[in-house]
């Protein structure tokens, strides 16, 4: 029987000839990640575990990242800083990236990319859900807490079930108007919030190995809204291309068999897809924009690692340049390195820094920000009923803020056609004329 | 391993989130101080929207004004619970908030995995959907040998489905319990 690429990284990873799903295996651990809200936690559980002066098991190995709570004045968040600084220093961690500091980057699972952590065929755990879009890589990552990231600080492994396969396959094109993330909240709102739990979500079709990684990440970060335990994405020339920039540690390519056994199979046509939006409060309450053309917003939010990355970026300057935003609307770039391309990055002419500040609208410090609300200080947090449509991944009740917000999932192209009208906005009003 | 577990029962419904559970402002405080972390009972479960606040009537609070613990000792769930985040505060919220076990008609996976892992409760799942039979206030006994829970109030019972093989690791006490007791970490 053949494997799927997600199998043969785990299989490899357990020396194992195979594995199967539903098999308990104990992997060797590539990269484990954390961050400032979950570092702090694991640091302690690891210490109580193994000793005030044990070591990690692989400096090498260990990357931590802090974006969550970073332009905040509340004094528990920045303390935790201190609390990663520390363990840091005691440990000699070469993979840190301080606040503060010309280090700092941003949006963890957007910097391992573009720090070069994310490699094909390897395993990478983070103490983040959305650990899962490192899969854009043709790797095996997931999500998982304090407890279990201290375990593989220790010991440089955990025990994984191996998850069954579900297999989307997108053929034809994709008209210019949609975007990774339409595919998403389309895929999300037909099988539901738990419709890939415990299941890997593997990507495929000749409309997905057209898009560019970043497109690619944006494809893997939301599986965790429909349950999923990890997505994957085979690598190719375009992973190839992103990773040889970025690093020049060994890789291995992995590719599914045609004879892998999937739990599900489905193929879309590209060609057919539409602009979508996930209603107030739930990633899978899906539907077409059009059907929502009569919601009237407060507030615009472009950012997070699902919607803040450079092409996130470039398609919202498509929709603002030379024209003003009606409503509040706030830029987060995920990272430095995408706030840095905001300057560099010129359409006709203008920066897309200078396109999104003649629009009016606002510009944050790369981080994690209000995707998850976070300190009431924090920058584009709902505080009230605000009605806001958000390129980020989650709109559970008070997930940016407020219970009484109302947050509108989309497309970077939706939601800058929205700023500009006051209402959800069908991008193709703009893009077509 | 407790054989028994008896108490009042809280009930949500579907796809209770880990922002719900404890939103992501209150992410910040230390879960070793002993002090400090009883922020985390305070606002366990304090995202929960007004009318779905202990179903089936609402408005119930799980943690009563100025108080870290809460009167109601087994959450009851619909689909899904604990679905989002990573963060393992989700799970230790409830536990300092005096939860000793979540009985739910399906997880999310690690929310599952962190409870089990970390030991902070037993995550059991029902065989069929129970959620609507139980009632915020009920008092629930739950024979933890023989996988049954029973609704005192309302005299049924359920067969809860088997722990599988997560069992071994929740006898243990925790993940790393389990590691020492199998020889792959040192004792």
């Amino acid at each position: 029987m053949g494997m799927t690429v997600t199998e043969k990284i785990l299989a490899a990873h357990a020396g194992k000839e195979s594995v199967a799903p539903g098999d308990n295996i104990w992997v060797d651990v590539d990269v484990l990640m954390t961050h400032d809200v979950c570092g702090p936690g694991t640091i302690a559980i690891f210490k109580e575990q193994f000793g005030q002066n044990a070591k990690v098991w692989d400096r090498e190995k260990v990357v931590i990242i802090p974006d969550h709570f970073i332009f905040t004045s509340d004094k528990h968040a920045n303390r935790n800083i201190d609390i990663l600084r520390d363990f840091v220093k005691e440990q000699d961690l070469p993979y840190y990236y301080d606040v503060g500091t010309d280090n700092y980057k941003g949006v963890c699972h957007i910097a391992l990319a573009q720090e070069g952590h994310n490699r094909p065929g390897e395993v990478l755990f983070g103490t983040d859900s959305h650990t899962c879009t490192s899969g854009a890589f043709g790797m095996f990552s997931t999500g998982i807490g304090n407890t279990d990231a201290a375990f593989i600080l220790g010991t440089g492994k955990i025990w994984v079930k191996v998850p069954e396969t579900m297999r989307f396959e997108f053929t034809g094109t994709l008209p210019p108007y949609i975007m990774a993330k339409d595919i998403l909240l389309q895929v999300i709102g037909d099988i539901g919030v738990d419709g890939a739990t415990y299941r890997t979500m593997e990507w495929a079709g000749d409309a997905v190995y057209k898009l560019s990684m970043e497109e690619r990440m944006t494809l893997c970060n939301m599986a965790i809204e429909a349950g999923g335990k990890n997505a994957v994405i085979e690598a190719d020339d375009v992973t190839l291309e992103y990773v040889k920039q970025r690093t020049d540690k060994p890789y291995t390519i992995h590719h599914s068999d045609a004879d892998a056994k999937y739990y599900f199979k489905k193929t879309y046509n590209a060609d057919e897809m539409v602009p979508m939006v996930a209603k107030p409060h739930s990633p899978d309450n899906k539907a077409a924009v059009t059907e929502c053309t009569d919601v009237k917003l407060d507030r615009s939010y472009i950012g997070s690692c699902t919607g803040g990355k450079l092409t996130d970026f470039v398609a919202a300057a498509k929709l603002l340049k030379g024209k003003k935003v009606v409503i509040d609307t706030f830029i987060v770039p995920a990272t430095r390195e995408v706030e840095e391309d905001l300057y560099k990055t010129q359409m006709d002419g203008e920066s897309l820094a200078d396109i999104f500040k003649n629009s009016g609208a606002l510009m944050g410090e790369p981080s994690c920000a209000a995707c998850l609300g976070g300190p009431k200080d924090t920058f584009g947090r709902a505080n009230s009923n605000e009605v806001v449509i958000s390129t980020t991944n989650r709109n559970f009740p008070g997930r940016m803020g407020s219970r009484q917000s109302q947050v509108y999932l989309s497309s970077p192209y939706t939601a800058a056609a929205s700023a500009l009208t006051g209402r959800i906005t069908d991008p193709r009003e703009f893009l077509n004329n | 391993m407790k054989k028994t577990i008896e108490g009042q029962a809280y009930v949500l419904g579907n796809d209770i989130d880990t922002d719900q559970i404890i939103p992501a402002e209150h992410l910040v405080y230390s879960l070793t101080d002993p002090e400090e972390k009883k922020n985390y009972g305070k606002f366990a479960l304090s995202g929960v929207p007004q009318e779905s606040a202990g179903l089936p009537d609402g408005n119930h609070a799980f943690v009563d004004d100025g108080k870290f613990e809460s009167q109601y000792t087994i959450l009851i769930g619909g689909k899904n619970f604990g679905c989002g985040s990573s963060r393992e505060h989700a799970p230790a919220c409830l536990k300092i908030a005096g939860i000793q076990a979540v009985v739910a008609e399906s997880f999310a996976r690690i929310f599952y995995r962190n409870s089990v892992d970390g030991g902070f409760f037993i995550p059991f799942e029902f065989q069929t959907r129970v959620v609507d039979e139980i009632n915020t206030g009920d008092t629930i006994l739950i024979d933890v040998e023989a996988e049954t829970l029973t609704n005192k109030t309302s005299g049924k019972s359920y067969k809860l489905k088997s722990l599988g093989e997560v069992i071994d690791i929740i006898e243990a006490g925790n993940i790393f319990e389990y590691a020492r007791k199998t020889g792959l970490i040192p004792r």
